[in-house]
């Protein structure tokens, strides 16, 4: 019941968070100097009587103060506007988020599956040959720029030809079996995933090491070997549990770092997330859209943290004693 | 305590090597205009892409010669629709080191004409090829490096007493101000950084001069930076503000403001000196990245992440690959100064074994 309660209250909190989030995304975007119509009103198959709708639904002619407040009720109800091509904004984003979702989701999932093994296996083996290779790899995987990475292997790609370049589905696709489908999207899926991987894997298995060493040396870990377990038992069963509760809270962090770096990958590799589609926006200066998708970004991003909380509450009863 | 950190650098094998490797690329960009053979804007239009010039010590009658080279024809292949380079074998093109070429001002003030390496006037060296508008990547890398190089660190000193202030007075005024401050912090946090560092960059007013672009670039960079920065100082003073100087201070009636500033910030040094030296190369790459989208530095200055701009094309990739260079000098520096990092957090706090 404790539970439940704290998960509603940390739900609770998040709420003014948003609301700040927006105001400051709001008057970033006012800031700029481009009529927010411009784009529109240039566009020959957006008719006048859009335009005006848009105006008097933005309330341009009204104060700031007046425009948030215009702003915040319409994209509470869920109205988002259209965009400079006249295509409605929620509708593009609900294209784009699960496509984002989809890439980072697969990136932690390997990351962790990799990442956790090997900072296990460095911190066990601590100071050998092993270990220094992994943080020489490591220090390697954080060094290298994401879109650099990204135009190495697109390179890599273009001359033997064994990879799809850009979107995540071939012209085909819609004509394909089940199982067609599946490897297609896989096939496309490989490079990103491989940039967004080498970038995020160096940071999690440089603070797993340094969890599991920093638990290594402590009291019960001491104990437990003093009364003669087994190191596998001391290992797997004593020290693991505390060494992974820290890396629950920077499955948030890791989540923000790869809406970031997605961005730059999408945007090379022609995929169309989130990242690439606020770039896109943002060199169009299609304000309706920026505002959203940096809306849905600092959303994502806060559902991350929020998730990565609770997880923590389950698996740590200390949080729960605490609250 | 820094000639402390100092000696423990030059005695980590690493962190040696990274030492001596930005060294050397610091010094490389301070006489960029005695290293480079052209200025930052010189181009010949009808050297587009021309691959690395091939320097020749041997010559053609098997014996050892001053060092020369050819120059590049570039002649349209109607067949194959290609374009060739072939050498121009009519003239051969001597090296001059420690000789005089194109004007520069050394440092913006002396005029001087002297270049570590150039060839007669006629004769073209282009150690890394050129590009689209024919100017030498070689010499554009070093003036892009100088840019480069230097916008993460004026970003963390635009960066840094806005963080330990704003930290500091939410910290040590605690109740409902400290609320109000970091729920801010928190709300800037929770938009990607990413997102809001283009979309800063992109509502900057065009027509701007490049120097005042790249000091609004330096400031956007430190608006995304402060907020994680402030959170953590202000953890720090909230550990600091109940010592017993702090309160010595306020009995003999400091000033709130006298407080935080001469006596918690101060004690937060070494904190910021590691936090520095771990967040430059961060700022390096968010600066390649901004760049490398066209949002951040603009032609016809250089940066090496606008250079790697021209490698966003397919054909640049496969048949260019000397344009590729900038990101293998962002890559080495990055790497290095991730090296002296680590070996800085290992020296301050020798319980931390992230390394």
């Amino acid at each position: 019941m404790d539970t439940i309660k704290y998960i509603f209250k940390r739900i609770l909190q998040t709420i003014p968070l948003l609301i700040i989030v927006s105001m400051i995304s709001f008057f970033i975007i006012r800031l700029s100097p481009v009529d927010p119509l411009a784009e529109l009103k240039l566009n020959p198959s957006v008719s006048p009587e859009t335009v005006e709708k848009e105006r008097a639904r933005l309330g341009l002619d009204k104060p700031v103060i007046v425009q948030y407040g215009k702003w915040a009720i319409s994209f509470v109800k869920g109205d988002l506007g259209v965009t400079s091509t006249g295509e409605k904004v929620s509708q593009k984003l609900a294209e784009r988020i699960p496509n984002t979702l989809l890439l980072t989701a697969i990136v932690i999932l390997l990351t962790w599956l990799v990442g956790v093994p090997l900072g296990i296996i460095a911190a066990v083996h601590w100071r050998s040959n092993f270990d220094r290779l992994l943080t020489v790899l490591t220090s390697i995987g954080m060094a290298i720029p994401s879109f650099f990475f990204a135009v190495l292997l697109l390179m890599f790609a273009v001359k033997t030809g064994w990879f799809p370049i850009g979107g995540l589905t071939s012209p085909n696709f819609v004509d394909m079996s089940f199982g067609e489908k599946f490897w297609d999207i896989t096939h496309h899926l490989i490079l990103p995933v491989i940039v967004l991987f080498t970038i995020s894997l160096a940071g999690l298995q440089r603070q797993m090491r340094a969890n599991m060493l920093d638990v290594l040396d402590s009291d019960y870990v001491k104990f437990a070997r003093a009364k003669g377990l087994s190191e596998w038992v001391v290992i797997y069963k004593h020290a693991l549990r505390n060494a992974v509760n820290p890396m629950i809270t920077l499955l948030g962090f890791e989540f923000a770092g790869l809406l970031s770096g997605a961005a730059l990958t999408e945007y090379v590799f022609q995929y169309t997330g989130l990242g690439r589609l606020i770039l896109e926006a943002v060199m169009k200066s299609d304000i309706n859209l920026v505002m959203a998708s940096l809306m849905m970004g600092a959303v994502m991003l806060i559902l991350g943290n929020l998730i990565a909380d609770i997880l923590l509450i389950i698996t740590d009863p200390r949080i729960r004693s605490k609250a | 305590m820094i000639k402390d950190i100092l000696k423990r650098l030059w005695n980590d094998k690493f962190a040696r090597i990274a030492l001596i490797v930005l060294g050397v690329i610091y010094l490389a960009l301070f006489f960029a205009d005695f290293m480079s053979p052209y200025t930052k804007d010189f181009s010949d239009r009808s050297m587009a892409y021309v691959p690395p010039s091939k320097v020749f010590t041997i010559d053609e009658n098997g014996k050892f010669s001053k060092p020369y080279t050819y120059n590049y024809i570039r002649e349209f292949n109607p067949e194959t629709l290609q374009i060739n380079y072939s050498f121009d074998r009519s003239k051969k093109h001597y090296i001059k080191f420690f000789s005089s070429g194109q004007q520069y001002k050394f440092l913006g003030l002396i005029p001087m004409r002297l270049h570590l390496f150039t060839t007669d006037s006629e004769g073209r060296i282009f150690l890394l090829g050129t590009d689209i508008n024919g100017r030498d990547v070689f010499s554009r890398l070093l003036f892009g490096g100088r840019i480069s190089m230097t916008i993460g660190f004026l970003a963390l000193f635009v960066l840094f007493p806005i963080g330990l202030l704003y930290g500091g007075i939410s910290g040590y005024l605690g109740g409902k101000v400290d609320m109000i401050m970091m729920r801010f912090a928190e709300a800037v946090m929770s938009i990607p950084s990413f997102y809001l560092l283009i979309i800063l960059a992109s509502i900057l007013p065009s027509g701007m001069t490049s120097s005042q672009r790249f000091m609004l670039i330096v400031i956007i960079l430190a608006l995304i930076g402060w907020a994680g920065f402030a959170r953590v100082v202000r953890g720090m003073v909230l550990s600091i503000k109940n010592e017993d100087y702090v309160m010595a201070a306020q009995a003999i009636g400091a000033s709130k403001f006298r407080i935080i500033l001469k006596h918690i910030l101060p004690q937060t040094t070494s904190f910021v000196i590691v936090a520095m030296t771990l967040s430059v190369p961060s700022y390096i790459l968010s600066e390649s990245g901004l760049s490398f989208l066209g949002l951040g530095i603009q032609q016809p200055d250089a940066s090496w992440g606008n250079m790697l701009k021209e490698a966003q094309e397919f054909t640049n990739i496969l048949y260019r690959p000397w344009l590729l260079t900038p990101g293998f000098l962002i890559f080495v520096s990055v790497l290095a100064f991730n090296l002296i990092g680590d070996t800085i957090r290992d020296v301050l706090d020798p319980k931390s074994k992230v390394r």
